[in-house]
């Protein structure tokens, strides 16, 4: 089984899944802070949010990379901030691999999330209040709840996203082996190798196998929580 | 206890300008949709700001525009009961009972869990979840709920107007048991005469935003000018006395010394009863009828005429047991030559099924 993938392919599915890992778990607090502000909230800028949370979405995944190393490479303003201060650097570690990722795959979050926080009937929320819940307990004790489907939607969706990533993680962090390089880039070098075709192959059944793991589990953790809500 | 509200609000077109006093008990905000009853609980609750205004409840000021007190609902320690019962789905009806109570202050007077489950009559449902549940069942929760929070003002806002004829008929009396046994007011907002006829205490009548009458439930309801849903729903209500059950199956009772035969009513002789009568039920006439079938007859003078567009008048008649109100034609009261001052003869056709309960001391009409 092991010798099935050379240990550089089996290195790019482990760091792939890493880096999705700690892409989705770490945008997820403020994916959900964003979607709720989007969808109940007032205020000015709401717009301009709005439409900085969908950005990477509609522009070319190249440009997203390439803005990302000016912001956050060594040399840009925020990475050099983060480097002296705190030691973290993003550009060409893994962490900068989940840096693009998770900016990718936010607005297939926020947006689910979002969806899920519009749908709850906001006069629950407001009996909640009036039986003396204040506004951060409403939301903890009675849209999160509700809300939780759609939050494990939109942390698939993200996860798969970030699984997929490719455009604006190879132009972030490039392509090293063992180092930044994930399941997609590592199936573009197979195939910029002559004769590559069949160890591409065997990382795209890789990928197709991750993606049906991730629906199946999301499907079957929906249908629980489904359950549990409408339950007699 | 008692709650104390003046506001002020314009909604478009729409302006709301009230202020009243109401004494503990059920006080009834009465009227025909669009006549502000519902934002003037809102903004008693919080959720809707009005422009001016001042809500408190024994001394206490939930909010005072003038004074820039405005309490977020969560503080004003209120028990809204919603009109579609608003339980969490996601809880069960024992989280949803004891929601409130968890953020309730710690030393707060409260309802034992048990006694209410058992006046509502919800204890095998409390590990059921709210999609499982009957209309008449969420609804019972939702007043379980809301009673449990400990709260210093209960809230009701038309809480049976999503339930059928014999879904009210199960929850009005869990309602009359709260104004008898549970010592927070509630302000109960209504377009249905019977039902105000059952719980209300007081009755604020409202219309386009303004109070047109306040006052006891007897003298509001007896008083035509003051009914703000028309006069199809209108009928006045007289405390009655249940002297004994006759073996024919009805039972005698006596309001101002006049005996009243009603079909059987469940409750012990001497206890006092609220009759609802309504207007279209009432037959006048100039002389004490005889060879009559209908049993109830009730002696008065008229009052007041009050006519309106229709071809109808609205007579009140003061008899011995309180005042009644007949809707008869104007061209029967033009026949008949009634008019104020005039003794008249009120036969009644049907009494609503009386509901077992009077507050004491409310039994003085007019």
């Amino acid at each position: 089984m092991a010798d099935w993938l050379s240990p550089d392919e089996w290195r790019a599915v482990a760091l792939s899944l890493k880096v999705s890992f700690w892409a989705v778990l770490v945008s997820l607090p403020l994916g959900i802070l964003t979607a709720h502000a989007l969808a109940r909230w007032e205020f000015p800028g709401k717009q301009v949010l709005n439409g900085l949370v969908h950005l990477p979405l509609i522009l070319p995944p190249v440009v997203t990379g390439y803005l990302l190393l000016v912001t956050f490479g060594r040399r840009g303003a925020v990475g050099q901030f983060l480097e002296e201060w705190f030691g973290i650097i993003f550009a060409f570690r893994w962490t900068g691999a989940a840096l693009a990722a998770a900016v990718m795959a936010f607005p297939l979050m926020v947006r689910a999330i979002r969806l899920a926080i519009e749908a709850v009937d906001p006069r629950l929320e407001q009996a909640a209040a009036t039986l003396g819940a204040s506004r951060p307990w409403v939301f903890l004790t009675v849209t999160l709840p509700l809300i939780l489907p759609g939050i494990i939607a939109g942390v698939i969706l993200a996860f798969a996203k970030a699984i997929g990533e490719f455009g604006a993680t190879i132009t972030f962090v490039s392509n090293i082996p063992g180092q930044t390089q994930t399941l997609p880039t590592a199936i573009y070098t197979a195939l910029q190798v002559p004769g590559g075709d069949a160890q591409a192959a065997r990382l795209v059944w890789v990928a197709i196998g991750i993606a049906m793991v991730a629906l199946l589990v999301s499907e079957w953790v929906s249908r629980a929580v489904a359950r549990r809500i409408a339950g007699g | 206890m008692m709650l104390r509200l003046a506001l002020t609000h314009r909604i478009g077109a729409f302006t709301l300008d009230v202020a009243f006093d109401a004494p503990p008990g059920v006080t009834v905000l009465f009227g025909r949709s669009g006549s502000g009853k519902t934002t003037i609980v809102n903004a008693v609750a919080g959720l809707v700001r009005p422009e001016q205004g001042l809500v408190s409840v024994d001394g206490w000021r939930l909010l005072d525009t003038a004074a820039a007190v405005d309490l977020p609902p969560h503080r004003r320690r209120l028990g809204y009961i919603f009109q579609e019962g608003r339980l969490f789905p996601h809880l069960t009806v024992r989280q949803n009972l004891s929601y409130g109570a968890w953020f309730a202050p710690k030393g707060a007077a409260r309802e034992d869990m048990g006694r209410v489950v058992e006046m509502l009559g919800i204890g095998p449902l409390l590990h059921r979840r709210p999609a499982g549940l009957s209309g008449g069942e969420r609804q019972r929760v939702a007043i379980g709920r809301a009673l449990l929070a400990a709260p210093k003002l209960i809230l009701a806002d038309e809480p049976l107007s999503a339930l059928d004829e014999a879904r009210k008929a199960e929850i009005l009396p869990y309602f009359e048991r709260l104004r008898d046994e549970v010592q927070v007011p509630i302000l109960y907002v209504s377009h249905s005469p019977a039902e105000v006829a059952r719980v209300a205490t007081t009755v604020v009548a409202l219309d386009a935003g303004r109070v047109t009458g306040i006052g006891p439930a007897f003298d509001v309801l007896g008083n035509p000018a003051l009914w703000p849903v028309g006069v199809r729903g209108a009928g006045a209500v007289i405390a009655a006395r249940l002297v004994c059950q006759h073996p024919d199956g009805l039972s005698e009772l006596e309001a101002g010394g006049i005996p009243l035969f009603l079909p059987r009513i469940r409750a012990e002789p001497g206890h006092l009863v609220r009759l609802r009568i309504a207007a279209h039920d009432v037959i006048l006439s100039c002389a004490r009828p005889v060879g009559l079938s209908a049993l109830n007859i009730l002696p008065g003078t008229i009052e007041a005429m009050h006519q309106g567009d229709g071809p109808g008048v609205m007579v009140r008649l003061v008899t011995p047991a309180g005042a009644v109100l007949a809707r008869i034609t104007r061209r029967s009261a033009q026949v008949m030559g009634l008019a104020p001052g005039k003794t008249a003869y009120a036969i009644l056709k049907s009494v609503a099924p009386a509901p077992e309960d009077v507050m004491p001391g409310t039994e003085t009409t007019g």
